[in-house]
């Protein structure tokens, strides 16, 4: 590939964002215009990406390696598979979605918003790209500051609270994790941080346990796992609803995705152990996660405990090692951005018009905004899973794979997909149904052209995932065998 | 006993003569030439300065020693050279507005640094107990006067008070300790020590060894001998605050880390164990007093301690690779704190500086670089990546792990933890808050030289953290 196509995706944000810096300040329709154009572009890159995938093999592809500092083996060195593919895409079209979602609400130090949000964009897309484990650390660490600048200058009224408790739960796991990588360096011999060379080597096995829970802890903050799950709704429902979007979209999956990446395929013998515990905990939370939302009072918490729940079917679906279950997984980690953004997305536009997320402030929305209801029906029946939607192709998939792996743990599992229609069409008709209660909401705008163009983009996609799952499943499936199989080596996969 | 006079060699003592004879030059200037503010003659330090770093850099890879072996300028000496050098440069560019704002003297305040400057790279030279007490001596001396430059500012007074008599304190410990010593051995020169112990434990060996110990923690900053750091350098005036935060501490480090895998072999005294229930008890009082401190230079003092507890992990390691992990991490220390005590001179406003946290409130809205400046560097000295606090601290824990000390590391990830709450604090006030009482009205422009100063500090902050590749490298041929 001669295009240094991974490249451009990470520093062409980062230029974005230095021409952002440069704009006139007070210019605020320029600095959202040339923001829009610039995450665009940004996706444009990234569909060029999509048009070359080779989907028919697990090997790494777009690779770029440059050695960075060489004497201690650490390396520039990005690469796209089946595992990280969808992930990169989805990035790039969420912040297509959350830019454009921020002009009405964002007018205070827009400048340094709109930089914020581009540097983010690349340091995820970082994440997802990095096959070096210092470099990969550099992008996970790096992509806090700017997701803690924009909850707690752009947030509500608890808003520093949740940005300096998501930056210390953060860090207190990947801090560890950042030990393990040096362990990991200097244990298995092979004296790199190249993430394909640590595979070649078998990290000692009475490592592999404090390797991998170093690692696990690391991830499990950031899905969030039960029971560390604490630092997310403080932070959904104080940051901005790009933010929002943003956050569950994408950083819970950086998360799934390091589970994947990194403790599966590096710490094989571990994994196994580990299984069950994370299995469980991934049911306990998304029982409890489904519990929780039922019960807020706030729209925006009963999203992210929502968040909770998808989150453990995807640990769930990661760690009972088989293949349907694992794509499932993957599918559902683009699932629950989609579906979970334009869910943030709709209670931010809630937010924009009454300066509330109170379920009990609002009552009888369809009759005034009508528009608005039938998206917001539509998106809460893609999250519960409804067949036809593409909610309803991830999770089904991951219930089969844990199904032959163990009955019970489906069993379980899938009664969360029935508390999800309970929480979500209680909030439903709590929020669009009945009399108009209260007097504020009775005029109420419906949906501009703006909002209506973002929503339905994002209703198209979930129904074309909910028809045609096959265009996301048929190019991981190559790289998802791949990864069972440093699993299978360790005698698990039967 | 015949005498031999020893071959007079100048040419490895180079960094230290140069900033001395500049120091006279500046002396016999301010003295001798007429005129009132005489801001030129920071031109002339940064001349002389630039001239030492240049004779200092010719002599990387010769490997010189003098005055039989009481000098040496091996690679390692060199790069702490260049750090002390370069902080110095960095900090009389701070000086010039400061020192103007508040109708200071040029001419004392640049011949003293200077001389400390000499002092301090002759500490780092040193091979020799004796010399290394002459460094000492002429590195402290100097910074006595300076924190209490700013002679009507009540706390600049105490600062240097406080710093003399605690200071003179710990320079008879580290001189007692050099008399232990030498009536152990019956020499002062490291290697000679060394032979003449041959691996044998012995009371007054070890009792000296220990009180040299107390003088070079003193020094440092390690608990329990940090009482001294946070009222100096909430006191002293600012630039000096940052030099004496990082050049003193390259400077004690250099001779500390000689001292130590030199003269003391682990068979006679067994300091890795000491020093490694001293890195983590500095490191975690550095980290928990510094919580709650709501004076910014007070917090960053707090913030030497603990990274003083950092740089000890490298000696705990006591090899090559952990040498040069820590002269990694003086190097990338240097310019991330200098460009954080920068940032705070370039936030303040003619002679007020936004000192406590309430002042620093809303201050990205009003000094929007400024303030930027200071975030990247608490981000940096916090540990995050891509910056520079992040590769050095790296290499620091590398190499610990290497060494099998995991726990060590881990204690030490723990307290970046710990760290990273209160290097957060600043910014959460200057970003995520509305500006602070009394600091509302436009702010005047930051002075040319000063921003010039803090961005290229930002800027090695930034670039030693994107590409570590060439310091690590000359840190490592530095131990070679």
């Amino acid at each position: 590939m001669s295009v240094p196509i991974l490249t451009l995706l990470i520093l062409f944000p980062l230029l974005a964002a230095l021409i952002t810096a440069l704009l006139p300040r007070d210019n605020m329709r320029l600095i959202k215009g040339w923001a829009f154009v610039a995450v665009a572009i940004e996706f444009g890159l990234s569909l060029y990406m999509l048009a070359n995938f080779v989907p028919n093999t697990s090997q790494m592809q777009f690779v770029e390696f440059y050695p960075w500092v060489p004497q201690f083996g650490i390396s520039y060195h990005v690469g796209v598979d089946g595992l990280s593919f969808w992930l990169v895409i989805l990035t790039t079209f969420l912040m297509l979605i959350a830019i454009p979602a921020s002009f009405s609400e964002i007018n205070v130090r827009v400048k340094e918003y709109f930089i914020f949000f581009l540097i983010l964009e690349s340091a995820l897309l970082g994440v997802f790209v990095a096959l070096d484990l210092f470099l990969f650390y550099v992008f996970w660490e790096f992509s806090l500051i700017p997701m803690a600048l924009i909850i707690g200058i752009w947030g509500h009224e608890q808003r520093i609270y949740a940005a300096v408790k998501f930056i210390l739960f953060t860090m207190a796991g990947s801090l560890l994790m950042l030990v393990a990588i040096l362990v990991l360096y200097f244990a298995t011999g092979a004296r790199s941080f190249d993430l394909l060379e640590l595979q070649k080597t078998i990290v000692p096995a009475n490592l592999q346990p404090w390797l991998f829970a170093a690692f696990a802890l690391a991830f499990a903050i950031k899905v969030p796992m039960f029971p560390v799950h604490t630092w997310l709704p403080d932070a959904h429902v104080q940051a901005p609803a790009a933010g929002s979007i943003i956050l569950a979209g994408v950083l819970l999956k950086l998360g799934a995705y390091g589970f994947m990446r990194y403790n599966l395929t590096l710490f094989p013998d571990a994994s196994q152990q580990f299984a069950p515990i994370l299995v469980v905990l991934a049911i306990i939370g998304i029982i409890y996660g489904a519990m929780t939302a039922a019960v807020q009072k706030d729209l925006k918490a009963l999203i992210a405990y929502s968040s909770v729940t998808h989150m453990g079917f995807i640990i769930l679906g990661i760690f009972v090692f088989s293949q349907q279950a694992l794509s499932g997984a993957i599918l559902q980690m683009v699932n629950h951005g989609i579906s979970t953004g334009a869910l943030f997305l709709m209670v931010g536009l809630l937010y924009e018009r009454r300066h509330t997320h109170l379920i009990t402030e609002f009552g009888g929305l369809q009759k005034v905004i009508p528009v608005f209801g039938f998206f917001f029906l539509f998106v809460m029946f893609s999250s519960m899973g409804l067949p036809g939607l593409n909610g309803f192709v991830g999770e089904f998939l991951v219930l089969l794979g844990s199904w032959e792996t163990n009955p019970a743990y489906a069993a379980v599992a899938a009664v969360g997909v029935i508390l999800a229609a309970i929480y979500l069409l209680w909030a439903y008709q709590r929020v669009m149904q009945g009399p108009v209660t209260n007097e504020k909401n009775k005029t109420l705008p419906d949906l501009n052209r703006r909002e209506l163009a973002l929503l339905v983009v994002m209703a198209a996609l979930i129904v074309l995932i909910g028809i045609f799952p096959d265009y996301l499943l048929n190019p991981m499936q190559a790289s998802v065998t791949q990864l069972l199989h440093f699993d299978a080596v360790a005698g698990l996969v039967k | 006993m015949p005498f031999t006079i020893p071959e007079i060699n100048l040419v490895p003592l180079l960094p230290a003569l140069i900033p001395a004879v500049t120091a006279m030059l500046i002396m016999l200037a301010d003295a001798l030439l007429p005129g009132k503010s005489k801001r030129w003659l920071a031109a002339v330090a940064l001349l002389g300065l630039a001239v030492s770093a240049y004779f200092t850099f010719t002599l990387y890879g010769t490997d010189q020693s003098a005055f039989n072996n009481s000098i040496v300028a091996n690679n390692f000496s060199i790069g702490i050279c260049l750090v002390v050098i370069a902080g110095a440069f960095i900090t009389v560019l701070l000086s010039i507005d400061f020192l103007n704002a508040r109708n200071l003297d040029f001419g004392e305040y640049l011949a003293l640094l200077l001389g400390a400057v000499s002092g301090m790279t002759l500490m780092a030279l040193a091979n020799d107990l004796i010399v290394i007490f002459l460094g000492l001596e002429l590195l402290s001396l100097p910074l006595y006067v300076l924190s209490a430059f700013w002679r009507t500012n009540d706390l600049s007074l105490e600062a240097g008070m406080k710093y003399f008599l605690l200071g003179a304190f710990s320079s008879a410990f580290f001189l007692y300790g050099i008399a232990l010593v030498y009536g152990a051995t019956g020499t002062t020169n490291l290697e000679l020590i060394r032979s003449a112990v041959d691996g044998t434990s012995n009371m007054l060996f070890v009792a000296g060894i220990g009180l040299l110990l107390v003088g070079f923690g003193f020094k440092v900053g390690l608990v329990p001998f940090q009482w001294w750091i946070p009222d100096v350098y909430e006191g002293a005036p600012t630039p000096i605050t940052g030099f004496m935060s990082v050049a003193t501490k390259a400077a004690a480090f250099a001779a500390f880390f000689r001292v130590f895998m030199i003269a003391v072999p682990l068979t006679a005294f067994d300091w890795q164990t000491i020093m490694a229930l001293l890195a983590v008890v500095t490191m975690t009082v550095g980290n928990i007093a510094a919580l709650v401190q709501t004076n910014i230079k007070r917090m960053l003092a707090y913030s030497a301690i603990a990274n003083a507890g950092y740089i000890l992990v490298a000696l705990v390691v006591n090899n090559a690779e952990g040498l040069s992990a820590a002269l990694f991490y003086l190097a990338a220390y240097t310019v991330m704190n200098l460009a954080a005590f920068g940032a705070v001179i370039a936030l303040g406003q003619g002679d007020r500086e936004r000192l406590t946290m309430s002042e620093l409130s809303g201050a990205a809205q009003q000094k929007p670089w400024a303030a930027a400046a200071l975030a990247i560097a608490l981000l940096s000295l916090a540990g995050f990546p891509p910056f520079a606090g992040f590769v050095a601290k790296f290499f620091v824990f590398g190499a610990a792990v290497n060494a099998g000390y995991v726990w060590l590391a881990v204690i030490g990830v723990l307290n970046s933890l710990v760290a990273v709450y209160y290097y957060l604090g600043p910014i959460v006030r200057m970003y995520m808050q509305p500006p602070a009482e009394g600091w509302q009205q436009t702010p005047a422009r930051t002075p040319a030289l000063l921003a010039f100063a803090v961005v290229v500090v930002v800027l090695l902050t930034i670039g030693f953290g994107l590409f570590p590749s060439e310091l690590s490298q000359f840190a490592q041929a530095a131990v070679k």
